[in-house]
């Protein structure tokens, strides 16, 4: 009894300490931005960005609405390409040893570095934002699942092939559950990636979406639509990695510790 | 005929040295053979051959008067550890061997609650392995080898995890449950007590290679079956035993 209130107090101060934090990193942005300490027109103060937001509003929904289909398509196809090679590479492990160091060094590309090329190849049209976020999406999924399928306990496997299960039985009721664990992970990171890439490649080029907004806003100077839509995009990235958490939590009901 | 007979078995890694060597056995429907040998005797290697997970040099095992060397798939195999998938429920573990044979998940649910109850693992169908004590992890796992094959099974150590209280409670259960299923086995253990008190015979494999150097029928009172470990017999037994291994074992280390 004592100890269940004890931890219901631990809890609650965990939650409002980093709440308390925030709050009181907002009031010395605002007291900053208030006295002139930093000139208005380059730190417009937190209120005056929260008013931008809401006489933007319509605009910021209009554009969020571009930038989340391209990361959602862009997050499904990557999260698709990457188990579908994670699978074929488990299967057959010639082709493990062939493409395994190949995906690493296309991970040292900065995938920045990628997007003007993309949007030479391919346009100013979703394409080419769609691509670059399967190759950010790609590279965590394929690995994460790569290891959840290796660290499959081996006894577990042989006492499977004791009782005649195949290949694929092996797959779907050890290996695959197996790896889900580090596969949610990888896509809690992935996610926040997927968002921030749409945004780094409509930068570059295309028509509509928060990119594009911002690049917009940027040459108008208007820092506090700036502010406005960063908070957006950090807001938005948190909502998916919400998503991510429940997702987990309905696809590993064993697991207890969420 | 016999349930399982196992002719003339040796099997190594390399091709040179022999692990085991000329193993013969055979065990009766419902009878409990243990094969008690210390640790790095091959008794699991024994077991792999017999389930068909490797395939032995030389010899034979046969099930049900059917040669199945080298395929698995035809006797139930229990492990040390439970090995329940972690991220299936009780009865969805314990329904495993139904399903990877063709059974729809539902009608395989159906027909595992009677062991359920059996077991002694009634209310714990909706659970994970994880909210289980290690006692009843093991009777799930014995129920999921129950549920393969009800004819033989094959269980490597499977009480040795246990601390020595459930460990006497599980031996008791064991007895009970195996009476009630008669089921046929295999039982390796390196428990000398744990041999006596569960086996109708025991076959000591030390040597190097490993052999069956004797065997060993248990008769146990009828009028004594709950307190066994205690009567003079067991004593009797326990010291036979022990100076087999001692003689064999300082003649040629295993």
């Amino acid at each position: 009894m004592f100890s269940r209130l004890k931890k219901k107090l631990l809890n609650t101060t965990d939650k409002l300490l980093p709440a308390l934090a925030i709050l009181i990193l907002l009031a010395v942005w605002e007291i900053v931005s208030d006295t002139g300490i930093v000139p208005k027109y380059m730190l417009p103060s937190p209120v005056e960005v929260a008013q931008a937001f809401v006489t933007d509003f319509p605009l910021l929904l209009e554009n969020s609405r571009t930038t989340l289909i391209e990361t959602f398509v862009g997050l499904f196809a990557g999260i698709g390409v990457g188990f579908l090679f994670a699978v074929i590479m488990d299967m057959f492990k010639p082709i493990r040893k062939a493409l395994y160091p190949l995906i690493v060094i296309t991970q040292t590309i900065p995938p920045v570095a990628l997007a003007p090329l993309l949007v030479l190849w391919f346009g100013y049209e979703m394409t080419p934002k769609v691509i670059l976020i399967v190759l950010i999406v790609f590279f965590p999924v394929a690995v994460s699942l790569l290891d959840g399928y290796e660290s499959a306990d081996k006894d577990t496997i042989s006492l499977m092939r004791s009782m005649g299960a195949t290949k694929v039985q092996i797959f779907r009721y050890v290996k695959f559950p197996g790896a889900l664990e580090q596969f949610f992970a990888s896509l809690k990171i992935a996610v926040s990636y997927a968002v921030v890439g749409a945004v780094i490649s409509e930068w570059l080029g295309g028509f509509q979406g928060l990119g594009v907004y911002m690049t917009r806003v940027k040459k108008s100077y208007a820092f506090d639509k700036m502010f406005a839509v960063i908070f957006l995009i950090s807001a938005l990235s948190l909502l998916l990695m919400f998503g991510v958490n429940l997702l987990k939590k309905k696809c590993m009901p064993w697991d207890k510790r969420n | 005929m016999s349930k399982l007979e196992i002719k003339n078995v040796s099997f190594s890694y390399d091709g040179k040295t022999d692990i085991i060597k000329d193993i013969n056995l055979s065990v009766e429907k419902g009878e409990l053979i243990s094969i008690l040998g210390k640790s790095g005797c091959g008794k699991t290697t024994l077991f792999n051959v017999i389930s068909g997970l490797k395939r032995p040099k030389t010899g034979s095992v046969i099930i049900d008067g059917e040669d199945v060397t080298g395929k698995p798939g035809h006797i139930s195999y229990m492990l040390q550890k439970d090995l329940l998938l972690p991220y299936r429920t009780i009865e969805d573990n314990v329904a495993l061997p139904l399903i990877l044979s063709g059974t729809k998940k539902k009608a395989a649910r159906q027909a595992v609650q009677d062991g359920i109850r059996r077991f002694g693992l009634d209310g714990t169908q909706k659970k994970y392995p994880g909210e289980l004590s290690g006692g009843m992890r093991q009777r799930a796992a014995l129920l999921r080898t129950y549920n393969f094959s009800g004819e033989i099974a094959l269980l490597d150590e499977p009480f040795s995890a246990l601390d020595t209280l459930t460990k006497g409670e599980m031996h008791s259960w064991f007895l009970d449950v195996m009476s009630e299923i008669k089921l046929s086995a295999l039982f390796i253990t390196h428990d000398i007590d744990e041999a006596i008190f569960l086996s109708d015979k025991i076959c000591l494999l030390t040597g190097k290679p490993s052999s069956i150097t004797d065997i060993i029928e248990i008769k146990r009172p009828e009028s004594h079956k709950k307190d066994f470990s205690l009567t003079p017999e067991f004593l009797e037994y326990k010291k036979t035993i022990t100076e087999k291994l001692f003689v064999e074992n300082t003649a040629d280390m295993c």
